[in-house]
């Protein structure tokens, strides 16, 4: 069994030294005075370096990443994360940087900032960007709050409600509630796109506006997304576009030609940075010119060849996060997107969409696909034959393709797919890895017909089997403590 | 330089094999009307050697703080990292994987995170912990609107001697309508006890305190607890997670939220980001914390695992009812402060924390001598204002020294010490600031 940092911790094992100030003696209980300080030692685990350097080359084996296989999770766009992006962002002319440096001695990051911000537009469509959000949701804070403001600022204030589709990322409505709008469901069609009649009988002088990704969750294209944005911009709302997917169509279409007023994108899945096991993400925000005056201060600005941060701009939301956004995702993005170029932007968008096609077609025989259609970069899929004849669920499958090597599928979304399967092979897959995943995805069905209890009881192969979730949420354990559990 | 590995023959066949002849083919679901007729306007492919001069060359247009002598501090530290550190960082199995959702190939990074959520804990004697946040100024607006939703209340009192920033993203956050901050002007550079106790009367959800504050100076945190207590509010901290290792810590003190930035433990400056907020509450408030938590659990054998739990808090189970949108945390650089606590220890945290006082406690004697008092003359951790009119000017001589001065305030400089500094840096800052 795994055992905790705490547990391998040995007093006095930690031989860090720090060496002296030596700036004569400081008395602590004076500078600082007795009722400050800290009674008693710090309870900290107290290991040597060798045995925090194997703890956590240990822990590392016990997780995968996109440099172990195939990570088709739909709607998170696994791709590489290439490997000059961390060289970059690490060079100490970067890295290195304290936030409040004067101008004149940070003139190269905020080029790569502006420049960043030029990219993000041509590709999007859009007028001006902010990096300042830290992920895709803290976009969308960041663009719905300017929808407000927008609305605020004409006096336009009777606008409570913002719609999202019933197939929308659980994000969108979160948003929308957090930044105080009421939320209202639109109806996919049958064809899975946004339902015309629905959302027509929904709108009206009280709509925000709403919010749209486009490929939708399903991986298909809003086809009527221009008559989507006149019905909502003839209300007086505005469009939102979740960029979510926005790495199907790079150099194919752009939100901003389709109507939309506000964009998120996301760098660490459109633009390669790596997912970090969670985090750090970064989500820049476009708008249209009549949305720049609420872009978060500072702003990057260029006047004579030279950078600077700009807080002038009285009618902007404000900050949202501490400082600049994470820079240090943007160097990654950059270089990631320096070195596609156009036409590797637009090839990696092609590919991507020809992946998710091949897969698609050829799990057609084996997986019931609820919306049939040519998709974009990712297809949902479900588990609806196996189900129905021999109780084999999608999360079954996705268990046990951990058995075979493979990160599964996102799974049981969007809400509106009965045991769903979303898959997303991104551009950086290659065929032979594509055909070995279509086979097992075929042996896998093989066994919920022959032995559905292997498939049922998956995972078999991994460091622990299946784990007791209604265990961990009934009676929460979420730190270790010496005397036991809290 | 592309990451497309197959060859334009490869994917003819795989067009074929799906009844398609040409790439344009799989785009026919989007009208004509929004398809690009014309190439992205756009610079072409750069190789990596291109790629490896073009950014050298960027980076070297900047000054690199980290690698002279660097007193700016006010919420972003030049802490020394171990070089252990990156190097399990870019352990590319931590690096390059998702959100640890399939609990059963992702055990190393719920434990990490576990261990994290312990550490963070252990800093700051709370109970509960989450995965991190956005960052320390994010965690402290999430932090108020949990207070808000606990109480019932909307009334934030906030000291103006919270860092800025923080105070404006509060400010920006409240939007949502869930709280409403007021900000208490505090002229002699700590909290203004009276005038907040005056706003006491008026029901507030929360009381925040930035310990050690804005300025680097010790809050009269004593009575604190039992003034907001006693109003029916929440005490939130703020704090420096390095100075814990000396400092009595929130939950010593009766907070029921404890909040900051979490860089200072072995996070690179980066120009502001990414960071990490941590966030850690008292056990009444543990279904109430927004944000990621990992807990513990068996699988089928009774062997012990970790998942992510508590998750009907969260926007994916909440949608248009949750009360945070919050659907990520900052995994990597929580793993990067738990990897640094781990590889300092617990004598080896104080020790950093103390020479950072001590450089601090030297560089304000010395400045005082050489006709440069402190603004407000109060205990300080490793961060203070010196009174000086000639900020700026002081700055560019600095600079031109090769040093990167404090942050320029009204009235003065807000100078920071951090443990890469040492008593020679010192000298030449304070003969500098003498002109010398």
């Amino acid at each position: 069994m795994s055992q905790l940092i705490f547990e391998k911790s040995r007093p006095h094992s930690n031989k860090m030294t720090i060496p002296p100030a030596e700036v004569g003696h400081v008395d602590i209980n004076k500078t600082i005075g007795e009722e400050y300080l800290r009674t008693g030692e710090l309870p900290l685990p107290d290991l040597n370096e060798v045995e925090t350097v194997r703890h956590y080359t240990f822990l590392s084996k016990r997780a995968y990443g996109v440099d172990d296989g195939l990570y088709p999770l739909g709607s998170c766009t696994m791709k590489y994360n290439p490997k000059i992006d961390e060289w970059a962002a690490r060079l100490p002319g970067l890295a290195g940087l304290h936030p409040y440096q004067p101008v004149e001695t940070v003139q190269g990051a905020l080029q790569i900032m502006y420049e960043t911000a030029q990219w993000l537009s041509e590709i999007t469509g859009m007028d001006q960007f902010t990096l300042q959000p830290a992920a895709g949701a803290h976009g969308e804070l960041t663009g719905v709050m300017m929808i407000k403001a927008y609305h605020n600022k004409r006096g336009d204030r009777g606008r409570t409600t913002m719609l999202v589709p019933d197939s929308a990322h659980g994000t969108n409505p979160a948003t929308a509630n957090v930044v105080g709008y009421r939320v209202e469901e639109v109806k996919s069609d049958p064809r899975g796109l946004v339902d015309l009649e629905d959302l027509k009988s929904k709108l009206g002088p009280h709509i925000a506006g709403l919010m749209l990704t486009n490929p939708n969750t399903l991986g298909l294209f809003e086809e009527d997304i221009l008559q989507i944005s006149e019905l909502v911009h003839g209300c007086g709302g505005l469009l939102y576009y979740d960029g979510a997917n926005l790495n199907a169509i790079m150099g194919i279409a752009r939100p901003g030609d389709m109507g939309f007023d506000v964009v998120h994108v996301n760098l660490h899945k459109t633009f390669g940075t790596p997912h970090g096991g969670g985090g750090p993400g970064s989500g820049p925000v476009g708008v249209k010119k009549h949305l720049e005056e609420f872009l978060p201060i500072p702003r990057v600005d260029k006047r004579q060849d030279k950078y600077l941060l700009e807080y002038d701009y009285p009618h902007s939301i404000g900050k949202v996060k501490e400082f600049y956004g994470n820079f240090g995702v943007v160097v990654k993005a950059y270089t990631y997107m320096r070195a596609l170029g156009r036409e590797g932007l637009k090839e990696a968008s092609q590919h991507a969409v020809l992946n998710a096609n091949y897969v698609k077609e050829h799990l057609r025989d084996t997986y019931h696909i609820p919306f049939d259609r040519l998709c974009k970069h990712e297809f949902v899929i479900t588990a609806k034959n196996q189900m129905d004849s021999n109780g084999v669920a999608t999360m079954d499958i996705a268990k046990r393709l951990l058995d075979y090597g493979y990160h599964p599928p996102t799974v049981y979304f969007p809400l509106i797919v009965r045991e769903a399967m979303m898959i997303e092979p991104p551009e950086t897959e290659s065929r032979e890895r594509l055909d070995d995943f279509i086979a097992t995805m075929k042996e896998i069905a093989d066994q919920a017909v022959d032995n559905p209890d292997v498939v049922k009881n998956a995972p078999h192969n991994t460091v622990v089997r299946r784990l007791d979730e209604v265990k961990a949420a009934r009676n929460p354990v979420v730190r270790w403590e010496e005397s036991g559990d809290v | 330089m592309r990451f497309t590995p197959n060859s334009d023959a490869v994917v003819q066949e795989m067009l074929n094999s799906i009844g398609l002849q040409q790439l344009e083919q799989l785009f026919d679901d989007v009208p004509d009307q929004v398809q690009m007729k014309r190439p992205l306007d756009l610079p072409p492919e750069m190789s990596e050697m291109e790629l490896y001069s073009h950014l050298s060359h960027l980076a070297g247009k900047n000054m690199a703080a980290a690698e002279h002598p660097c007193f700016l501090g006010a919420g972003a530290y030049d802490s020394y990292i171990p070089a252990a550190l990156d190097q399990l960082l870019l352990r590319s199995e931590f690096y390059t994987s998702y959100t640890p959702y399939q609990a059963e190939i992702s055990q190393g990074i719920l434990q990490a995170i576990f261990e994290y959520q312990t550490m963070i804990c252990q800093l700051t004697q709370m109970d509960v912990s989450n995965a991190s946040l956005y960052d320390g100024a994010t965690a402290l607006a999430e932090a108020c609107t949990l207070a808000a939703v606990h109480t019932r209340k909307q009334l934030i009192v906030v000291p103006e001697t919270v860092h800025p920033e923080y105070r404006q993203v509060l400010d920006t956050y409240a939007i949502s309508g869930y709280y409403e901050p007021v900000f208490v002007p505090c002229p002699d550079g700590i909290m203004d006890w009276d005038r907040v106790a005056g706003i006491m009367n008026e029901q507030p959800a929360a009381l925040v305190i930035q310990h050690p504050n804005f300025w680097g100076h010790l809050e009269p945190v004593e009575k604190a607890a039992d003034l907001i207590h006693q109003a029916g509010g929440l005490l939130i901290m703020v704090v420096d997670p390095l100075s814990l290792a000396i400092l009595k810590p929130p939950g010593a003190w009766g907070a029921d939220i404890a909040v900051g930035e979490g860089q200072p433990l072995g996070n690179a400056l980066n120009f502001g980001g990414p960071y990490l907020g941590f966030m850690a509450v008292t056990r009444k408030l543990m279904r109430k914390l927004p944000g990621r938590i990992v807990g513990q659990t068996d699988d089928v054998e009774g062997k012990r695992g970790f998942v992510l739990t508590l998750q009907a808090r969260e926007q994916h189970i909440r949608r248009e009812k949750a009360g945070s949108n919050i659907c990520s945390n900052q995994a990597l650089n929580a793993l990067a402060a738990a990897i640094y606590l781990a590889l300092l220890g617990p004598r080896g945290l104080k020790e950093v924390a103390l020479r950072c006082h001590q450089l601090a406690v030297y560089a304000q004697r010395r400045l005082e001598e050489a006709g440069f008092p402190l603004l407000y003359e109060k205990p300080f951790f490793r961060e203070f204002v010196v009174k000086t009119p000639d900020a700026a000017a002081i700055n560019q001589r600095l600079l031109a020294q090769g040093m990167v001065g404090g942050l320029e305030v009204d009235g003065g400089m807000l100078l920071a010490f951090t443990e890469k500094l040492n008593r020679q840096d010192i000298d030449r800052l304070v003969a500098t600031f003498k002109g010398e």
